[in-house]
Protein backbone atom coordinates (compact mmCIF):
# COMPACT_ATOMS: atom_id res chain seq x y z
CA UNK A 1 0.00 0.00 0.00
CA UNK A 2 2.59 2.31 1.33
CA UNK A 3 4.62 1.53 -2.33
CA UNK A 4 1.90 1.99 -4.22
CA UNK A 5 1.22 5.40 -2.36
CA UNK A 6 4.95 6.33 -3.42
CA UNK A 7 4.18 5.67 -6.80
CA UNK A 8 1.40 8.08 -7.03
CA UNK A 9 3.53 10.61 -5.34
CA UNK A 10 6.05 10.30 -7.71
CA UNK A 11 4.44 10.28 -10.63
CA UNK A 12 2.17 13.85 -9.74
CA UNK A 13 5.56 14.93 -8.90
CA UNK A 14 6.95 14.24 -11.91
CA UNK A 15 3.43 15.53 -13.85
CA UNK A 16 3.90 18.84 -12.16
CA UNK A 17 7.41 19.38 -12.85
CA UNK A 18 6.35 19.02 -16.50
CA UNK A 19 2.96 20.89 -16.51
CA UNK A 20 3.84 23.94 -14.68
CA UNK A 21 6.57 24.64 -16.36
CA UNK A 22 4.79 24.01 -19.81
CA UNK A 23 1.97 26.35 -18.50
CA UNK A 24 4.25 29.06 -17.40
CA UNK A 25 6.08 28.64 -21.15
CA UNK A 26 2.65 28.95 -22.71
CA UNK A 27 2.08 32.12 -20.20
CA UNK A 28 5.61 33.36 -22.15
CA UNK A 29 5.13 32.50 -25.61
CA UNK A 30 1.64 34.48 -25.86
CA UNK A 31 3.68 37.41 -24.55
CA UNK A 32 6.92 36.63 -27.01
CA UNK A 33 4.17 36.39 -30.01
CA UNK A 34 2.59 39.44 -29.47
CA UNK A 35 6.00 41.43 -28.92
CA UNK A 36 7.85 39.85 -32.11
CA UNK A 37 4.55 40.57 -33.82
CA UNK A 38 4.59 43.90 -32.55
CA UNK A 39 8.60 44.49 -33.19
CA UNK A 40 8.16 43.53 -37.27
CA UNK A 41 5.14 46.12 -37.30
CA UNK A 42 7.40 48.92 -34.99
CA UNK A 43 5.28 48.97 -32.24
CA UNK A 44 6.52 48.39 -28.93
CA UNK A 45 3.62 45.90 -27.65
CA UNK A 46 3.10 44.39 -24.20
CA UNK A 47 5.67 46.42 -22.47
CA UNK A 48 3.95 47.74 -19.40
CA UNK A 49 3.44 44.72 -17.02
CA UNK A 50 6.53 43.47 -15.38
CA UNK A 51 10.09 43.28 -16.88
CA UNK A 52 9.29 44.23 -20.58
CA UNK A 53 5.85 43.41 -19.99
CA UNK A 54 6.64 39.77 -19.20
CA UNK A 55 3.74 39.63 -17.29
CA UNK A 56 1.18 40.32 -19.46
CA UNK A 57 -0.26 36.91 -19.24
CA UNK A 58 -0.52 36.87 -16.45
CA UNK A 59 -2.45 39.91 -15.92
CA UNK A 60 -4.65 38.88 -18.52
CA UNK A 61 -5.55 35.24 -17.02
CA UNK A 62 -6.50 37.20 -14.01
CA UNK A 63 -8.61 38.98 -15.51
CA UNK A 64 -10.10 36.61 -17.78
CA UNK A 65 -10.38 35.01 -14.09
CA UNK A 66 -12.63 38.00 -13.20
CA UNK A 67 -14.49 37.78 -15.97
CA UNK A 68 -18.43 36.75 -16.22
CA UNK A 69 -18.65 33.62 -18.44
CA UNK A 70 -21.75 33.57 -20.49
CA UNK A 71 -23.21 30.66 -21.50
CA UNK A 72 -26.06 31.53 -24.60
CA UNK A 73 -29.45 30.40 -23.65
CA UNK A 74 -29.78 27.83 -26.75
CA UNK A 75 -26.59 26.07 -26.21
CA UNK A 76 -26.20 22.77 -25.34
CA UNK A 77 -24.92 23.78 -21.95
CA UNK A 78 -23.15 20.58 -21.36
CA UNK A 79 -20.89 20.15 -24.48
CA UNK A 80 -20.59 24.48 -24.22
CA UNK A 81 -18.97 23.68 -20.99
CA UNK A 82 -16.77 20.43 -22.19
CA UNK A 83 -15.38 21.84 -25.18
CA UNK A 84 -12.44 23.93 -24.00
CA UNK A 85 -11.70 21.48 -21.01
CA UNK A 86 -11.58 18.76 -23.67
CA UNK A 87 -9.10 21.11 -25.78
CA UNK A 88 -6.83 22.13 -23.23
CA UNK A 89 -6.77 18.60 -21.44
CA UNK A 90 -5.88 17.11 -24.91
CA UNK A 91 -3.47 19.54 -25.17
CA UNK A 92 -1.25 19.11 -22.28
CA UNK A 93 -1.54 15.34 -22.28
CA UNK A 94 0.15 15.15 -25.51
CA UNK A 95 3.43 16.08 -23.35
CA UNK A 96 3.77 12.97 -21.62
CA UNK A 97 5.54 11.68 -23.60
CA UNK A 98 8.02 14.34 -25.12
CA UNK A 99 11.51 13.85 -23.95
CA UNK A 100 13.35 16.85 -22.04
CA UNK A 101 16.70 14.95 -22.07
CA UNK A 102 18.07 11.19 -22.42
CA UNK A 103 15.94 10.38 -18.64
CA UNK A 104 13.10 13.19 -18.24
CA UNK A 105 10.36 11.69 -19.83
CA UNK A 106 7.29 11.69 -18.38
CA UNK A 107 5.72 8.50 -20.12
CA UNK A 108 8.93 6.56 -22.09
CA UNK A 109 6.25 4.88 -24.32
CA UNK A 110 7.06 2.78 -27.71
CA UNK A 111 4.67 4.08 -29.89
CA UNK A 112 5.26 7.11 -28.49
CA UNK A 113 4.64 9.58 -31.83
CA UNK A 114 1.43 7.93 -32.23
CA UNK A 115 0.35 8.68 -29.25
CA UNK A 116 1.13 12.46 -30.13
CA UNK A 117 -0.43 11.49 -33.38
CA UNK A 118 -3.99 10.30 -31.59
CA UNK A 119 -4.24 13.12 -29.21
CA UNK A 120 -3.37 15.70 -31.69
CA UNK A 121 -6.03 14.18 -33.98
CA UNK A 122 -8.68 14.12 -30.68
CA UNK A 123 -7.76 17.94 -30.34
CA UNK A 124 -10.21 18.63 -33.42
CA UNK A 125 -13.38 17.57 -31.37
CA UNK A 126 -12.60 20.23 -28.76
CA UNK A 127 -13.05 22.67 -31.51
CA UNK A 128 -15.49 21.24 -33.05
CA UNK A 129 -17.90 20.83 -29.87
CA UNK A 130 -16.80 24.49 -29.10
CA UNK A 131 -18.54 24.93 -32.59
CA UNK A 132 -21.59 23.11 -32.69
CA UNK A 133 -22.63 23.37 -28.59
CA UNK A 134 -23.03 27.15 -29.11
CA UNK A 135 -25.97 26.91 -31.57
CA UNK A 136 -24.68 30.19 -33.76
CA UNK A 137 -23.75 30.18 -37.29
CA UNK A 138 -20.26 32.20 -36.82
CA UNK A 139 -19.02 29.38 -34.78
CA UNK A 140 -20.46 26.95 -36.26
CA UNK A 141 -18.68 27.74 -39.71
CA UNK A 142 -15.21 28.43 -38.07
CA UNK A 143 -15.76 25.08 -36.36
CA UNK A 144 -16.73 23.71 -39.66
CA UNK A 145 -13.43 25.07 -41.63
CA UNK A 146 -11.01 23.59 -38.40
CA UNK A 147 -12.08 20.38 -38.59
CA UNK A 148 -11.56 20.13 -42.10
CA UNK A 149 -8.32 22.27 -42.02
CA UNK A 150 -6.96 19.71 -39.19
CA UNK A 151 -7.88 16.85 -41.39
CA UNK A 152 -6.20 17.66 -44.04
CA UNK A 153 -2.90 18.44 -42.78
CA UNK A 154 -2.66 15.93 -40.54
CA UNK A 155 -2.44 13.73 -43.48
CA UNK A 156 0.51 15.14 -45.00
CA UNK A 157 2.25 15.40 -40.97
CA UNK A 158 1.33 11.93 -40.95
CA UNK A 159 3.37 11.08 -44.09
CA UNK A 160 6.49 13.31 -43.37
CA UNK A 161 6.77 11.41 -39.85
CA UNK A 162 6.89 8.07 -41.44
CA UNK A 163 9.98 9.45 -43.55
CA UNK A 164 12.11 10.29 -39.62
CA UNK A 165 10.59 7.16 -38.55
CA UNK A 166 12.12 4.92 -41.94
CA UNK A 167 15.75 7.09 -41.14
CA UNK A 168 15.07 5.73 -37.10
CA UNK A 169 12.82 2.58 -37.04
CA UNK A 170 11.76 3.34 -34.00
CA UNK A 171 8.69 4.76 -32.66
CA UNK A 172 10.10 6.37 -29.32
CA UNK A 173 10.70 9.91 -29.37
CA UNK A 174 13.65 9.19 -27.06
CA UNK A 175 15.07 6.62 -29.89
CA UNK A 176 14.06 9.35 -32.59
CA UNK A 177 16.34 11.80 -30.78
CA UNK A 178 19.51 9.38 -30.11
CA UNK A 179 19.25 8.72 -33.96
CA UNK A 180 20.02 12.26 -34.59
CA UNK A 181 23.67 12.36 -32.81
CA UNK A 182 25.48 11.98 -35.86
CA UNK A 183 23.33 14.49 -38.74
CA UNK A 184 20.35 16.45 -37.58
CA UNK A 185 17.08 14.66 -39.83
CA UNK A 186 16.57 18.85 -41.04
CA UNK A 187 19.39 18.30 -43.47
CA UNK A 188 18.89 15.39 -45.68
CA UNK A 189 15.46 15.62 -45.33
CA UNK A 190 15.17 19.68 -45.68
CA UNK A 191 12.32 19.28 -47.84
CA UNK A 192 9.83 17.54 -45.33
CA UNK A 193 10.96 20.03 -42.65
CA UNK A 194 9.72 23.06 -44.57
CA UNK A 195 6.31 21.48 -45.34
CA UNK A 196 6.38 20.03 -41.33
CA UNK A 197 6.84 23.53 -40.24
CA UNK A 198 4.17 25.06 -42.81
CA UNK A 199 1.70 22.06 -41.98
CA UNK A 200 2.22 22.68 -38.59
CA UNK A 201 0.97 26.32 -38.90
CA UNK A 202 -2.24 24.93 -40.62
CA UNK A 203 -2.59 22.35 -37.77
CA UNK A 204 -2.56 25.20 -35.30
CA UNK A 205 -4.55 27.02 -37.12
CA UNK A 206 -2.13 29.85 -37.15
CA UNK A 207 -1.58 32.62 -39.70
CA UNK A 208 -1.73 32.39 -43.08
CA UNK A 209 -4.05 29.27 -42.11
CA UNK A 210 -6.17 31.28 -39.31
CA UNK A 211 -9.18 30.91 -41.35
CA UNK A 212 -10.95 29.17 -38.38
CA UNK A 213 -10.80 32.70 -36.40
CA UNK A 214 -10.77 34.94 -39.48
CA UNK A 215 -12.28 37.94 -37.72
CA UNK A 216 -13.31 39.83 -41.14
CA UNK A 217 -15.43 36.80 -41.37
CA UNK A 218 -16.37 34.90 -38.71
CA UNK A 219 -15.59 36.92 -35.81
CA UNK A 220 -13.69 34.52 -33.57
CA UNK A 221 -15.17 31.27 -35.28
CA UNK A 222 -15.37 28.84 -32.82
CA UNK A 223 -14.35 30.72 -29.71
CA UNK A 224 -17.47 33.12 -30.69
CA UNK A 225 -19.50 32.72 -27.95
CA UNK A 226 -16.93 31.80 -25.10
CA UNK A 227 -16.12 34.40 -21.91
CA UNK A 228 -13.92 34.85 -19.59
CA UNK A 229 -11.76 31.41 -18.10
CA UNK A 230 -13.66 29.58 -20.87
CA UNK A 231 -12.12 31.34 -23.76
CA UNK A 232 -8.79 31.57 -21.63
CA UNK A 233 -8.81 27.71 -21.72
CA UNK A 234 -9.20 27.63 -25.28
CA UNK A 235 -6.64 29.77 -25.98
CA UNK A 236 -4.16 28.34 -23.60
CA UNK A 237 -5.08 25.09 -25.15
CA UNK A 238 -4.04 26.57 -28.53
CA UNK A 239 -1.30 28.11 -27.63
CA UNK A 240 -0.44 24.41 -25.66
CA UNK A 241 -0.66 22.87 -29.23
CA UNK A 242 1.71 25.38 -30.65
CA UNK A 243 4.26 24.52 -28.08
CA UNK A 244 4.00 21.20 -28.69
CA UNK A 245 4.47 21.35 -32.53
CA UNK A 246 7.82 23.26 -32.26
CA UNK A 247 8.65 20.90 -29.22
CA UNK A 248 7.62 17.72 -32.17
CA UNK A 249 9.56 19.79 -35.08
CA UNK A 250 12.75 20.01 -32.55
CA UNK A 251 12.72 16.50 -32.05
CA UNK A 252 11.90 15.18 -35.16
CA UNK A 253 14.22 17.43 -37.18
CA UNK A 254 16.54 19.54 -35.73
CA UNK A 255 17.76 16.69 -33.05
CA UNK A 256 15.92 17.39 -29.81
CA UNK A 257 18.13 17.85 -26.60
CA UNK A 258 21.35 17.26 -28.78
CA UNK A 259 23.57 20.26 -28.76
CA UNK A 260 24.47 21.20 -32.78
CA UNK A 261 28.36 20.44 -31.80
CA UNK A 262 29.47 18.27 -29.26
CA UNK A 263 32.33 20.43 -28.37
CA UNK A 264 33.28 22.20 -25.28
CA UNK A 265 30.86 25.35 -25.27
CA UNK A 266 28.18 23.77 -26.66
CA UNK A 267 27.66 20.55 -24.40
CA UNK A 268 28.22 22.57 -21.21
CA UNK A 269 24.56 23.98 -21.47
CA UNK A 270 21.82 21.73 -20.02
CA UNK A 271 20.14 19.14 -22.46
CA UNK A 272 16.93 20.27 -22.17
CA UNK A 273 17.75 23.86 -22.48
CA UNK A 274 19.19 22.78 -26.15
CA UNK A 275 15.35 21.99 -26.37
CA UNK A 276 14.07 24.97 -24.82
CA UNK A 277 16.12 26.95 -27.57
CA UNK A 278 15.03 24.83 -30.69
CA UNK A 279 11.73 25.06 -29.48
CA UNK A 280 12.00 29.10 -29.37
CA UNK A 281 13.51 29.06 -32.35
CA UNK A 282 11.02 27.62 -34.21
CA UNK A 283 7.96 29.78 -32.11
CA UNK A 284 10.03 32.26 -33.11
CA UNK A 285 9.97 31.89 -36.99
CA UNK A 286 5.57 30.95 -36.41
CA UNK A 287 6.14 34.36 -34.62
CA UNK A 288 7.34 36.25 -37.76
CA UNK A 289 5.49 34.05 -39.94
CA UNK A 290 2.25 35.30 -38.68
CA UNK A 291 3.21 38.75 -39.11
CA UNK A 292 4.25 38.89 -42.90
CA UNK A 293 1.93 36.54 -44.14
CA UNK A 294 -1.56 37.34 -45.37
CA UNK A 295 -4.36 34.93 -44.79
CA UNK A 296 -5.42 31.70 -47.69
CA UNK A 297 -8.32 31.23 -49.28
CA UNK A 298 -10.27 28.45 -47.84
CA UNK A 299 -9.87 26.20 -51.52
CA UNK A 300 -6.25 27.64 -51.74
CA UNK A 301 -5.87 25.70 -48.31
CA UNK A 302 -7.61 22.60 -48.89
CA UNK A 303 -5.51 22.70 -52.55
CA UNK A 304 -2.07 23.62 -51.11
CA UNK A 305 -2.75 20.73 -48.55
CA UNK A 306 -4.27 18.37 -50.55
CA UNK A 307 -2.78 18.39 -54.14
CA UNK A 308 1.07 19.99 -53.11
CA UNK A 309 1.97 18.51 -49.71
CA UNK A 310 0.41 15.07 -49.74
CA UNK A 311 1.96 14.26 -53.28
CA UNK A 312 4.97 15.39 -52.45
CA UNK A 313 5.52 13.89 -48.96
CA UNK A 314 4.23 11.03 -50.32
CA UNK A 315 7.03 10.96 -53.08
CA UNK A 316 9.47 11.82 -50.51
CA UNK A 317 8.86 8.73 -48.53
CA UNK A 318 9.23 6.65 -51.96
CA UNK A 319 12.96 8.43 -52.17
CA UNK A 320 13.73 8.31 -48.52
CA UNK A 321 12.80 4.46 -49.00
CA UNK A 322 14.70 3.48 -51.74
CA UNK A 323 17.60 5.68 -50.67
CA UNK A 324 17.87 3.83 -47.60
CA UNK A 325 17.10 0.29 -48.90
CA UNK A 326 20.02 0.84 -52.09
CA UNK A 327 22.50 2.14 -50.00
CA UNK A 328 21.20 -0.30 -47.20
CA UNK A 329 21.13 2.29 -44.55
CA UNK A 330 17.97 0.94 -43.13
CA UNK A 331 17.88 0.68 -39.32
CA UNK A 332 17.45 -2.55 -37.41
CA UNK A 333 13.96 -3.44 -36.46
CA UNK A 334 13.73 -2.55 -33.08
CA UNK A 335 10.56 -2.68 -32.54
CA UNK B 1 9.03 33.38 -67.48
CA UNK B 2 7.28 30.70 -65.99
CA UNK B 3 10.21 28.31 -65.15
CA UNK B 4 11.45 31.16 -63.00
CA UNK B 5 8.24 31.60 -61.33
CA UNK B 6 8.08 27.75 -60.70
CA UNK B 7 11.14 27.74 -59.24
CA UNK B 8 10.29 30.59 -57.11
CA UNK B 9 7.34 28.70 -55.84
CA UNK B 10 9.41 25.87 -55.24
CA UNK B 11 12.27 27.64 -52.74
CA UNK B 12 9.36 30.31 -51.36
CA UNK B 13 12.15 33.22 -52.31
CA UNK B 14 9.17 35.50 -51.95
CA UNK B 15 8.39 34.13 -48.75
CA UNK B 16 12.16 34.27 -47.50
CA UNK B 17 12.96 37.77 -48.54
CA UNK B 18 9.35 38.95 -46.75
CA UNK B 19 11.18 36.96 -44.14
CA UNK B 20 14.02 38.55 -43.73
CA UNK B 21 12.39 41.99 -44.33
CA UNK B 22 10.97 41.23 -41.20
CA UNK B 23 13.92 40.26 -39.34
CA UNK B 24 15.29 43.92 -40.56
CA UNK B 25 12.13 45.47 -39.37
CA UNK B 26 12.56 44.26 -36.07
CA UNK B 27 15.68 46.41 -35.62
CA UNK B 28 14.55 49.83 -36.58
CA UNK B 29 13.12 52.11 -34.25
CA UNK B 30 10.04 52.06 -33.40
CA UNK B 31 7.40 54.07 -35.18
CA UNK B 32 5.00 54.42 -31.76
CA UNK B 33 5.89 56.34 -28.06
CA UNK B 34 5.23 54.50 -24.78
CA UNK B 35 1.83 56.95 -24.67
CA UNK B 36 1.45 57.24 -20.79
CA UNK B 37 4.88 57.67 -20.04
CA UNK B 38 5.57 59.42 -23.50
CA UNK B 39 2.97 62.00 -25.34
CA UNK B 40 3.28 63.29 -28.70
CA UNK B 41 3.74 66.80 -29.36
CA UNK B 42 0.10 68.64 -29.89
CA UNK B 43 -0.23 71.32 -31.83
CA UNK B 44 -1.48 74.62 -30.38
CA UNK B 45 -4.76 74.44 -32.69
CA UNK B 46 -5.66 71.35 -30.65
CA UNK B 47 -9.02 71.13 -29.94
CA UNK B 48 -9.50 69.11 -26.85
CA UNK B 49 -11.32 69.82 -23.20
CA UNK B 50 -13.30 73.06 -23.05
CA UNK B 51 -12.40 75.70 -20.71
CA UNK B 52 -13.51 79.44 -20.03
CA UNK B 53 -10.81 82.25 -19.50
CA UNK B 54 -10.57 85.13 -17.41
CA UNK B 55 -9.00 88.48 -17.57
CA UNK B 56 -5.44 89.46 -15.35
CA UNK B 57 -7.76 90.40 -13.23
CA UNK B 58 -10.03 88.13 -12.00
CA UNK B 59 -13.26 88.70 -14.27
CA UNK B 60 -14.77 86.39 -16.20
CA UNK B 61 -14.25 87.02 -19.79
CA UNK B 62 -17.30 85.63 -21.14
CA UNK B 63 -20.05 88.44 -22.06
CA UNK B 64 -22.77 86.06 -22.40
CA UNK B 65 -23.57 86.89 -25.94
CA UNK B 66 -24.56 83.67 -26.88
CA UNK B 67 -23.07 83.22 -30.28
CA UNK B 68 -21.49 79.87 -29.17
CA UNK B 69 -24.66 78.40 -28.14
CA UNK B 70 -26.26 79.74 -31.74
CA UNK B 71 -23.28 78.27 -33.86
CA UNK B 72 -22.83 74.93 -31.99
CA UNK B 73 -23.98 72.49 -34.30
CA UNK B 74 -24.27 69.69 -31.76
CA UNK B 75 -26.11 71.89 -29.47
CA UNK B 76 -24.40 70.84 -26.51
CA UNK B 77 -24.04 74.03 -25.03
CA UNK B 78 -26.70 75.84 -22.65
CA UNK B 79 -26.40 79.29 -21.55
CA UNK B 80 -28.41 81.83 -18.89
CA UNK B 81 -27.47 85.51 -18.55
CA UNK B 82 -28.51 87.94 -16.41
CA UNK B 83 -27.52 91.60 -15.91
CA UNK B 84 -24.87 92.08 -13.03
CA UNK B 85 -25.54 94.85 -10.32
CA UNK B 86 -22.30 96.64 -12.25
CA UNK B 87 -24.91 96.83 -15.72
CA UNK B 88 -22.43 94.57 -17.27
CA UNK B 89 -23.69 91.03 -18.89
CA UNK B 90 -22.32 88.07 -17.02
CA UNK B 91 -23.87 84.24 -17.49
CA UNK B 92 -25.33 82.33 -14.64
CA UNK B 93 -25.62 79.41 -16.31
CA UNK B 94 -22.82 77.57 -19.20
CA UNK B 95 -23.05 74.16 -19.65
CA UNK B 96 -21.68 71.60 -21.98
CA UNK B 97 -22.71 68.71 -22.33
CA UNK B 98 -19.42 66.70 -23.34
CA UNK B 99 -20.99 63.73 -24.52
CA UNK B 100 -22.40 65.92 -27.57
CA UNK B 101 -19.94 68.10 -28.14
CA UNK B 102 -17.96 66.59 -31.18
CA UNK B 103 -15.19 69.14 -30.62
CA UNK B 104 -15.59 70.82 -34.04
CA UNK B 105 -13.97 74.37 -32.51
CA UNK B 106 -16.87 76.52 -34.01
CA UNK B 107 -17.33 77.76 -30.28
CA UNK B 108 -13.40 79.19 -29.56
CA UNK B 109 -13.84 80.82 -33.32
CA UNK B 110 -17.32 82.43 -33.02
CA UNK B 111 -16.24 83.98 -29.62
CA UNK B 112 -15.48 87.49 -29.96
CA UNK B 113 -13.45 87.84 -26.36
CA UNK B 114 -11.61 84.18 -26.45
CA UNK B 115 -13.10 83.49 -23.28
CA UNK B 116 -14.18 79.55 -24.52
CA UNK B 117 -11.59 77.80 -25.79
CA UNK B 118 -10.31 74.25 -26.36
CA UNK B 119 -7.35 73.56 -24.99
CA UNK B 120 -4.17 70.80 -25.22
CA UNK B 121 -5.88 68.01 -22.52
CA UNK B 122 -7.25 64.94 -23.80
CA UNK B 123 -7.12 63.05 -20.96
CA UNK B 124 -10.73 63.63 -19.14
CA UNK B 125 -12.20 60.09 -19.67
CA UNK B 126 -14.68 59.33 -16.57
CA UNK B 127 -16.10 56.43 -14.90
CA UNK B 128 -19.65 58.07 -15.42
CA UNK B 129 -21.90 59.84 -17.64
CA UNK B 130 -22.41 62.67 -15.06
CA UNK B 131 -19.25 63.67 -14.59
CA UNK B 132 -19.03 64.41 -18.24
CA UNK B 133 -21.73 67.36 -17.99
CA UNK B 134 -19.82 70.79 -17.50
CA UNK B 135 -20.78 73.32 -15.66
CA UNK B 136 -19.73 76.78 -15.67
CA UNK B 137 -17.71 75.90 -12.26
CA UNK B 138 -15.98 73.26 -13.98
CA UNK B 139 -15.08 75.22 -17.03
CA UNK B 140 -13.79 78.11 -15.18
CA UNK B 141 -12.05 75.39 -12.90
CA UNK B 142 -10.22 74.37 -16.58
CA UNK B 143 -9.41 77.83 -17.48
CA UNK B 144 -7.81 78.66 -14.12
CA UNK B 145 -5.45 75.50 -14.38
CA UNK B 146 -4.25 75.71 -18.09
CA UNK B 147 -4.37 79.59 -18.03
CA UNK B 148 -0.18 79.68 -19.32
CA UNK B 149 -0.61 77.16 -22.02
CA UNK B 150 -4.02 78.37 -23.32
CA UNK B 151 -2.47 81.91 -24.09
CA UNK B 152 0.78 80.82 -25.15
CA UNK B 153 -1.05 78.85 -27.96
CA UNK B 154 -3.97 81.75 -28.45
CA UNK B 155 -0.71 84.03 -28.85
CA UNK B 156 0.89 81.20 -31.25
CA UNK B 157 -1.84 80.84 -33.75
CA UNK B 158 -2.80 84.70 -33.88
CA UNK B 159 -0.97 84.99 -37.03
CA UNK B 160 -3.19 82.53 -38.74
CA UNK B 161 -6.58 83.59 -38.01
Amino acid sequence: MIEYLNIIFLETYKILFLLVPVLTAVAMIVWLDRRVWAFVQKRRGPNVVGPFGLFQSLADALKYLFKEIIIPASSNKIIFILAPVVTMTLALIAWAVIPFNENFVIADINVGILYIFAVSSLGVYGIIMGGWASNSKYPFLGAIRSAAQMVSYEVSIGVIIINVLLCVGSLNLTDIVLAQENLWFVIPLFPMFVIFFISALAETNRPPFDLPEAEAELVAGYQTEYSGMMYAMFWLGEYANILLMCALGSILFLGGWLSPIDAFPFNFIPDSLWLIFKMLFLFILFALVKAIVPRYRYDQLMKLGWKIFLPLSLIWVVITASYLFYFDLLPENKL
Amino acid sequence: MKITRFLKTIFMLDFLSGLLIAIKEIFKEKKTINYPFEKGKISPRFRGEHALRRYPNGEERCIACKLCEAVCPAQAITIESTERSDGSRKTTRYDIDMMKCIYCGLCEESCPVDAIVQGPNFEFSTETREELYYNKEKLLDNGDRWESILSANIRADKAYR
